[in-house]
């Protein structure tokens, strides 16, 4: 018995009408899950890691110090020595009052005390302007503070 | 009429896929996935004028943690590894709740808080340790988390250990568990062994 018509027979092109809505699928996830940058980076870090690590929740109620050395291209103006980035600008330690203030300001007033100060701290830095920013910081209130690490894969134990 | 036979032309949507890769082209190099993680520490409010220093701590309570600038690390009056460090800590966060006699462990004393109470009976004995963290100006980063991802990891063993024992599950689960039961053991357990871990004033030790 024969089922299959005799006579020419070509593959039948792959359609692509629904390459469209695999595009915009694809498309509208990242438009969904994007975060877009809101400060340029001047200071160069690579974050220590750790195994203890918690998630950071709620990104609107956490406020960045960035602390390390200044770009490539801006090394020749600030020197190579690890600096403090508050918003898009180097700032001295002194300057984090006035930093914790403004981040106070713009947050809502029942969420203040939410607020998280994550410490994005290049691994090299020397522990001195750390604890000088530490100090800062409390001398403004501001004691919820993290250290943000990268999250190490525990390989030995467990 | 040639007209009413004609149908109305489909717009042509071949080009809507590119359209659609150039938006998803845009939004692949904008977006940031990284999730944010690290270590929460809180830290002490700052010093009032007019309020009185608190009473001095025994040394025997305290487990002394210092760094130089040279990453060495001194633990109480020993030189030590940092990989070392969770293994001494979480000893010292236990104790020997058996002989209080043994001047290398802290204290004991008995508890009334009235969770512990629930779920370990009256007069439980509590550690009164203390971890100091000193580091100096010239200690790096990297170390300084080091040691504060060491001593975190102390306590939650410490903490777990407890928590199997005592519940059969551990601390994580009790804590992120739905039920407000098992929520209150991890908060029994968190009085239990208290994240102790106090940052002396900065000081320029040398080295």
């Amino acid at each position: 018995m024969q089922i299959r018509k005799k006579g020419k027979k070509e593959v039948p092109p792959v359609s692509t009408a629904s390459l469209p809505d695999i595009v915009f699928m694809l498309l509208f996830f990242f438009m969904v899950t994007t975060v877009m940058r809101e400060t340029s980076l001047k200071v160069t870090h690579v974050i220590p890691k750790a195994k203890e690590v918690a998630k950071l929740e709620r990104k609107s109620l956490v406020a960045y110090i960035h602390i390390g050395p200044p770009l490539k291209p801006l090394q020749s103006i600030y020197g190579t020595e690890p600096r403090i980035q508050l918003d898009d600008a180097f700032a001295l330690p002194s300057d984090i009052p006035t930093f914790v203030e403004s981040v106070k300001s713009q947050t809502d007033e029942a969420e203040v005390p939410l607020l998280t100060y994550s410490l994005k701290v290049d691994a090299k830095t020397k522990m001195g302007i750390v604890v000088d920013v530490k100090q800062e910081l409390r001398k403004a209130n501001a004691l919820k503070i993290n250290y943000s690490t990268s999250k190490a894969i525990d390989k030995a134990s467990r | 009429m040639a007209r009413s036979k004609r149908q109305i032309q489909e717009i042509n949507a071949g080009s809507m896929a590119d359209i659609a890769f150039l938006l998803l082209i845009f939004f692949l190099v904008t977006t940031t996935m990284d999730v944010d993680t690290g270590l929460m520490r809180v830290l002490p409010p700052p010093i009032l004028e007019d309020v009185p220093p608190p009473p001095p701590v025994k040394m025997r309570n305290v487990f002394v943690v210092l760094a130089n600038s040279q990453d060495y690390l001194l633990v109480e009056n020993d030189y030590m590894q940092v990989e070392d460090l969770k293994d001494a800590a979480k000893e010292f966060i236990i104790g020997k709740p058996g002989n209080p006699g043994d001047e290398r462990f802290p204290e004991f004393k008995a508890s009334q808080d009235p969770l512990i109470v629930k779920y370990f009976g009256p007069n439980y004995p509590i550690s009164k340790q203390i971890i100091s963290l000193q580091n100096d100006r010239g200690t790096s980063y990297q170390l300084y988390i080091a040691i504060q991802d060491q001593l975190a990891a102390a306590y939650s063993e410490a903490r777990n250990d407890v928590a199997i024992n005592k519940f059969g599950k551990t601390y994580n689960e009790l804590k992120d568990s739905k039920s407000a039961v098992d929520n209150d053991k991890a908060k029994a357990i968190r009085a239990l062994i208290p994240q102790r871990i106090s940052e002396a004033e900065p000081k320029e030790i040398g080295g």
